[in-house]
């Protein structure tokens, strides 16, 4: 017998060791939802980021290139027209000084005819002179009283006797205006006299305006003309008037357009595409700021920006909301879980306990019992003899030696009734003795609450053959969820009473705060509970669990504020059901 | 008004001692017997009307003398006494026990039981209850 007890207290043991360590904190959770949330924030976004760089990119690149492009060929067709112009006028010089004779062209009234003429078929031609080798005007016609001056101290005279032909820059000369000189020397053929004499024809520089204005570029935009020296040759609007000096470096020499991007003198950013001349020492320069020339790119940015934000955003919330919940489902399923664990760890530690409850009360219920014969025998002498001596004395004694002998068996009994709480056992029981035991543990928290237990047992229920631990179980979850239910003074009222030929009732009512209907419907449920904090939902739905395994039913009844009837019905024989 | 014939079976010689004197001295004609192969000669011999049987004894238990009785004599009705009460009674009751009462038993309760037995004659309480 002390063998089994033993092996008993060390299975009982040993239950307790194997449990696992089952803390979660909160942190953990927290922990957790940032590490998810971090994750799939970078998982998204990065990509995000790079496909957005790199549409960026792309995209500024191809823009500019659009942008761009045109500018480049403008300017380019713009330095050619200069080019042909100038190339026409030089060639018209270059003929007329060919084709005719140095007395010819000395001849005032010669020059003058040939200018008219020249004047008709090329537009800019300002006047026309001819010099001879010393450099000194020997005929001129034109709106200038020019003839007779001596050119040989000049720039563009000396580069003409020098190269053969030359077309200056523009320079202001005696008549203090800007013009352009196209210059050609006679060449060797017909008279030596002829040697060393100069044709030479002034440009107006409006002409030069005219073709800067045919390229009709927006306010914004400057178009000028320059020297390979960096002198405006036509008026700029943003940087100098003709023959000021433009005051940034002048780019790298390129014959095709090409484009820099620079800080003007004034500050801004602006986008140089320009060109050298191949044959002449200008450049032709276009300037536009770069806010305007990129207008189309910042409202593509901006509005891919703008795409990109609420992208992001949408990510984030997303994300957010999403590692939430998840996280939130998680810790209640942990939770769910743990709660299953820990009933489940109780009910094994219950049911070792109460077949260690049931060992120890079986060993002393023997004893007790033969205590309890031999003092009823003693009694029963006593009373049963006329004139005991000290009888006085002696039934009062065994009275009491009677009395703990039932103290002992209520307590083994209740013993009893835990141990049967795991196992399906079925008895034939007393159903209003349950109910009576399961208040013995209620009585002190009614007591203290002053809750009015109301019992109203029917004297002749029928014993039914039943589980007495698992029908108490019953009792005590219903009890304890009306206990909890009514305030403290309320009333709780348990009514026995035989239903039919089959079964027995029992309604617990107490006039409590009642349940909603969305309560009811899960009323049932594994793990639902209304008591936030202390509940685990299991009680009743153990309890729901129990009366159906012993054929039973459980209804209820609730009305919110007023109170709520659980009712169970029971069948008097649980044998068929359970009889395994 | 005869006597009732009564069978206590239980190895504990104290408990059954007793319990005979104070049937005894309640008019009821009691034997005792505290083996299961014991019992079951008494029956033969004294045929009680009613066996008061404790379910958890060394060598034969209960339960199979029990079944015996029921075997050769119906008619006998017997009532089961346990230490642990649960799962022997229910056993007990499906081999055609009258009923089981816990230890320790109350007297008064024991004679109610017994009586109403031989008035039922031979039905056991789970169904008389129905």
């Amino acid at each position: 017998m002390f063998g089994w007890l033993k092996d008993k207290l060390t299975g009982f043991a040993g239950s307790l060791r194997d449990l696992p360590d089952y803390t979660e904190s909160p942190e953990r959770y927290k922990a957790l939802r940032r590490n998810i949330i971090i994750l799939m924030l970078l998982i998204t976004l990065v990509p995000l980021f790079l496909m957005g760089l790199i549409n960026h990119y792309l995209y500024r690149l191809t823009m500019q290139e659009e942008i761009v492009q045109p500018v480049k060929l403008l300017v380019n067709k713009t330095r050619h027209s200069f080019e042909l112009f100038l190339a026409e006028r030089l060639s018209a010089v270059s003929f007329i000084a060919s084709s005719h004779s140095c007395e010819d062209l000395a001849n005032a009234r010669n020059l003058s005819h040939i200018f008219t003429v020249m004047k008709k078929e090329f537009s800019g031609v300002v006047d026309l002179g001819f010099l001879d080798p010393n450099g000194v005007q020997v005929s001129y016609d034109g709106p200038y009283r020019l003839q007779g001056k001596d050119y040989s101290d000049q720039d563009w005279y000396k580069e003409t006797r020098v190269r053969g032909s030359y077309i200056s820059d523009v320079f202001l000369g005696y008549r203090k205006l800007p013009h352009i000189v196209i210059a050609v020397e006679r060449s060797g053929i017909g008279a030596t006299t002829c040697l060393g004499c100069v044709l030479r024809a002034t440009i107006d520089t409006n002409r030069f305006m005219e073709l800067i204005a045919s390229m009709r570029v927006d306010p914004a935009s400057d178009v000028f003309l320059l020297n390979k020296s960096g002198v405006f040759q036509t008026p700029s609007k943003f940087y100098g008037q003709v023959l000021e000096t433009f005051p940034m470096p002048l780019p790298p020499l390129s014959y095709e357009p090409n484009v820099v991007d620079i800080k003007d003198s004034l500050g801004r950013e602006v986008m140089i595409t320009y060109a050298y001349f191949e044959s002449l020492p200008f450049i032709l320069m276009v300037v536009k700021p770069r806010s305007q020339v990129m207008q189309a790119w910042y409202t593509l940015k901006t509005e891919a920006f703008f795409v990109f934000a609420v992208g992001v955003l949408i990510i984030f919330v997303v994300i957010f909301k999403l590692v939430d919940k998840l996280v939130k489902r998680l810790e209640e399923s942990d939770l769910k879980r743990e709660a299953a664990y820990r009933e489940m760890q109780e009910s094994s530690k219950l049911a070792s306990i109460g077949r260690l409850a049931a060992g120890v009360a079986h060993e002393i219920n023997n004893p007790l019992a033969i205590i309890n014969e031999k003092a009823g025998l003693i009694k029963d002498l006593v009373e049963f003899t006329p004139d005991f001596p000290q009888k006085e004395k002696l039934l009062p004694l065994t009275g009491a030696i009677l009395q703990s002998v039932d103290r002992c068996r209520t307590i083994t009994q209740r013993l009893l009734g835990f141990a049967r709480r795991m196992d399906v056992s079925i008895q034939l029981l007393d159903l209003n003795e349950v109910i009576e035991e399961v208040l013995g543990f209620l009585e002190k928290e009614a007591l203290h609450r002053n809750i009015d237990l109301q019992l109203n047992l029917a004297k002749d229920l029928p014993r039914i053959a039943s589980d007495r631990g698992q029908l108490q179980q019953v009792f005590l979850n219903i009890l304890n969820n009306a206990f909890d239910a009514v305030q403290d003074g309320g009333k709780v009222a348990i009514t026995s009473f035989e239903v039919d030929m089959d079964t027995v009732g029992v309604s617990i009512q107490d006039n409590g705060q009642g349940m909603t209907p969305e309560t009811m419907a899960h009323l049932f449920e594994p793990f639902f509970t209304t008591k936030k904090g202390y509940g685990t939902g299991l009680g009743l739905s153990i309890t729901y669990g129990i009366v159906k395994k012993l054929g039973g039913e459980i209804k209820v009844k609730s009305q919110l504020g007023a109170g709520t009837t659980f009712t169970v019905f029971l069948p008097k024989k649980a044998l068929a059901l359970a009889g395994e | 008004m005869t006597k009732m014939r009564v069978l206590l079976v239980d190895d504990e010689a104290e408990f059954v001692s007793a319990l005979a004197e104070r049937l005894n001295l309640r008019g009821f004609d009691v034997q005792a017997a505290t083996s299961g192969e014991e019992a079951l000669e008494k029956v033969n011999a004294f045929s009680p009307q009613v066996v008061v049987l404790d379910v958890l004894m060394p060598g034969m238990s209960g339960l199979e003398v029990l079944k015996r009785i029921k075997k050769t004599h119906p008619q006998v009705q017997v009532i089961l006494l346990t230490g642990r009460g649960s799962w022997d009674g229910i056993q007990g009751i499906r081999e055609g026990a009258y009923d089981c009462l816990m230890k320790p038993i109350q007297i008064e309760e024991l004679m109610q039981i017994m009586t109403s037995a031989v008035e039922s004659g031979g039905q056991n309480r789970a169904e008389e209850g129905v």
